[in-house]
């Protein structure tokens, strides 16, 4: 059974239609690139699996470890392991990041049926995944992304993708807003989690993060649905041409 | 014409109760000349109403109709209720001074071992004690306001304490006006904090109702005086029974360098007044007086304050947050005077709520009247729902609906109960709130 499986997924922000007919099936262990031109619905889509509530699903489905998605709250659908790392983490001040990380945790392990975790477990185990990503100690004391900056926002969401061992991680536009040393830190960052049991889905602009997350598979969207699918090759192909062929292709 | 007949509907009984109430009232001559007048000043005006300014938010006619008659001692049985009730609210390390129905209750309360210039008596003894230079201070609030000079004319009972120059008092006290659940009535109390020069305390203010207390009133007035170089750390908890009425007020006298941290945070009655009055009567001193409403339901909580600089050198915040659920509705009303001369005042003042229904209302009226060339005044309000982008990223990463509602409502009050300087003061807010987000579900 494929880890991910969107069906022919038809999507609407308010009056427009954004996506028309989307599909594409994600197995465990695998890297999938989507590309494409802004606006041809790549985030619309990560948000639609993610579960926020302003997108209209108008048809199709989306299976996740087979069950319908859909149906599912997004808090639900983080517990069973569906994780999105936002283009723009939201800053939330006067709510402390080890406080959040606490109760995020425990709610996902909560709503698993599984033990919370004590204050001394979780503490060292934010601490190692901390180290591990360069993120220092001081920035857990703050209020979530509070002052941080963009590199920083970005180490945060990876340093919670580490911490809830999430089996699907959708990377949305990741590499917006980094320079190259931070780019490379959160890439380093994403490669230590890739895993037999887990699957990616790398959503971007530009070839350049895939220099630093090899995909699997890399599909092109344009105008709300995909296109054009292949492997890592394909990338550096659009690289040197551009959107404008499957543009027009659309 | 309406109004002549709401007045004659609720004016006519309370007059009655205060005919039969006299009796029992304590103080005689002089005091009860002055409980007659403060009668006579209230029964003129009646309960206050909507085109009042003062109260054009809580319209005390529309919202409570009448006084209801004066609680009558209580029995054993409602001490015993009252003690219950107690046990549920009970602070740890505190000196505790509890007034059942109005009345104050020795045998619930820890009156032994009082701290070397600490003196507690209650007002009954204060006002029975015949002719006494504390009398003309526990009856110099302003009666013009109806609902002070209805608290002045049937106050029965409450607590007077007086620290005297240069203590410290390392013990907080608790007073607990408990309502012991029998037939619905109302408790009129009125207390009297003095602070000596360069003393220091704390005092924890907690409203309840027994479990079988339903729509009673509770009436409170306080007065506080804090002397130079004092310092006052103030915390009210308002936790009444969901059909009871509080209407209390407070006024509070600075003098020079002397400082009040004060924190007010409503979460129970089903309609809630609190008028507080500071003064700064001396140079250098300064307030903070932060508040929090958490209410639901139909409940109606309202905080009026006015703080007057009538001398240079003061500053004054006020930080204030609402969190409106459902049909409740919330009310600040802040007034800032500063007088002729009283330069160099630096007052600023911020009231934000959060609305959690379509039906919630929050009334917030900040007022600043500046009469002097050289301060630092500013104000700000602000009303508005949970940033739907917050509560997604929230939920995004596992948390209900209720969780993620939960964490942001506690990180927007966060900013007023952070103000609290006392750090056993500030977790007692922290659990009062937490304990409004639990029975929130």
């Amino acid at each position: 059974m494929p880890l991910l499986e969107v069906k022919n997924l038809q999507v609407r922000v308010e009056d427009r239609e954004i996506l028309h007919g989307l599909s594409l099936t994600v197995n465990k262990g695998e890297v999938h690139a989507i590309m494409g031109p802004n606006g041809s619905g790549k985030s619309t889509l990560s948000h639609v699996i993610a579960g926020r509530p302003d997108y209209e699903v108008t048809g199709g489905q989306i299976l996740f470890k087979g069950e319908d998605l859909l149906e599912m709250a997004p808090d639900e659908r983080a517990a069973k392991g569906v994780f999105l790392a936002f283009q723009y983490p939201v800053e939330i001040p006067g709510v402390a990041t080890m406080n959040f990380l606490r109760t995020a945790l425990n709610a996902q392990r909560k709503a698993r049926g599984e033990s919370e975790f004590s204050t001394p477990d979780f503490l060292k185990k934010v601490r190692d995944v901390a180290k591990s990503l360069n993120v220092p100690q001081d920035m857990l004391k703050r209020g979530v992304n509070v002052g941080f900056s963009g590199g920083e926002k970005k180490r945060n969401e990876i340093l919670q993708m580490a911490l809830f061992e999430p089996s699907l991680c959708i990377l949305d536009e990741m590499d917006s807003g980094l320079d190259i040393d931070a780019l490379r830190i959160a890439a380093d960052g994403v490669n230590a989690l890739r895993s037999p049991d887990r699957a990616m889905v790398v959503i971007t602009h530009y070839q350049r993060l895939l220099n630093y997350i090899v995909p699997d598979f890399v599909h092109v969207m344009s105008k709300g649905r995909v296109v054009k699918s292949g492997d890592k090759e394909l990338a550096l192909e659009l690289e040197a041409s551009g959107y404008t062929q499957f543009e027009d292709a659309a | 014409m309406n109004v002549a007949l709401a007045k004659t509907e609720t004016g006519r009984p309370l007059s009655d109760s205060f005919a039969v109430a006299r009796d029992r009232l304590p103080g005689a001559g002089k005091i009860a000349d002055i409980r007659q007048r403060a009668f006579e000043a209230y029964e003129r005006a009646g309960l206050p109403h909507r085109r009042i300014e003062d109260w054009k938010y809580t319209d005390l006619r529309a919202l409570m109709r009448e006084v209801l008659p004066l609680a009558p001692l209580p029995d054993a049985a409602g001490l015993s209720r009252a003690g219950a009730a107690l046990k549920l609210h009970a602070i740890k390390g505190v000196r505790r001074l509890v007034l059942v129905d109005g009345v104050f209750a020795p045998k619930l309360s820890d009156t032994g071992g009082t701290e070397k210039g600490l003196t507690i008596r209650s007002l009954s003894k204060v006002l029975e004690a015949g002719n006494n230079p504390l009398q003309a201070e526990l009856f110099a609030a302003d009666d013009s306001n109806p609902m002070v000079a209805l608290n002045s004319a049937m106050a029965t009972d409450g607590l007077v304490i007086e620290v005297a120059d240069g203590t410290r008092l390392t013990q907080p006290l608790h007073i607990v006006h408990v309502a012991s659940g029998g037939t619905p009535a109302a408790m009129f109390t009125r207390s009297l904090l003095r602070l000596g020069r360069d003393t220091g305390a704390t005092l924890i203010e907690s409203h309840i109702g027994a479990e079988s207390a339903k729509a009673y009133q509770a009436y409170n007035c306080l007065i506080v005086s804090i002397g130079d170089n004092a310092r006052l750390d103030h915390v009210r908890l308002i936790e009444d029974g969901r059909d009871a009425f509080n209407i209390s007020s407070a006024a509070v006298t600075l003098g020079a360098h002397a400082h009040l941290n004060a924190f007010g945070m409503t979460t129970g009655a089903n309609v809630s007044r609190y008028q507080i009055t500071i003064t700064f009567a001396g140079e250098g001193s300064r307030v903070e007086t932060n508040g929090v409403n958490l209410i639901n339901g139909r409940q109606h909580a309202d905080t009026t304050l006015f703080a007057d600089h009538a001398v240079p050198n003061c500053s004054s915040r006020e930080v204030f947050r609402a969190v409106v659920d459902d049909r409740a509705h919330s009310v600040f009303q802040g007034r800032i005077v500063v007088r002729p001369g009283a330069q160099k005042t630096d007052a600023k003042m911020m009231t934000r709520a959060l609305l959690l229904s379509d039906d919630a209302e929050a009334d917030n009226k900040p007022e600043l009247e500046i009469f002097a060339d050289d301060v630092t005044c500013g104000h700000g309000a602000t009303t508005g729902a949970l940033d739907k982008s917050l509560l997604f990223y929230l939920r995004a990463r596992g948390l209900s609906e209720k969780e993620a509602q939960a964490l942001l409502i506690q990180a927007f009050v966060g900013e007023a109960i952070e103000s609290i300087a006392n750090d056993d003061l500030r977790e007692l807010a922290i659990s009062a709130a937490q304990r409004w987000l639990e029975a929130r579900g």
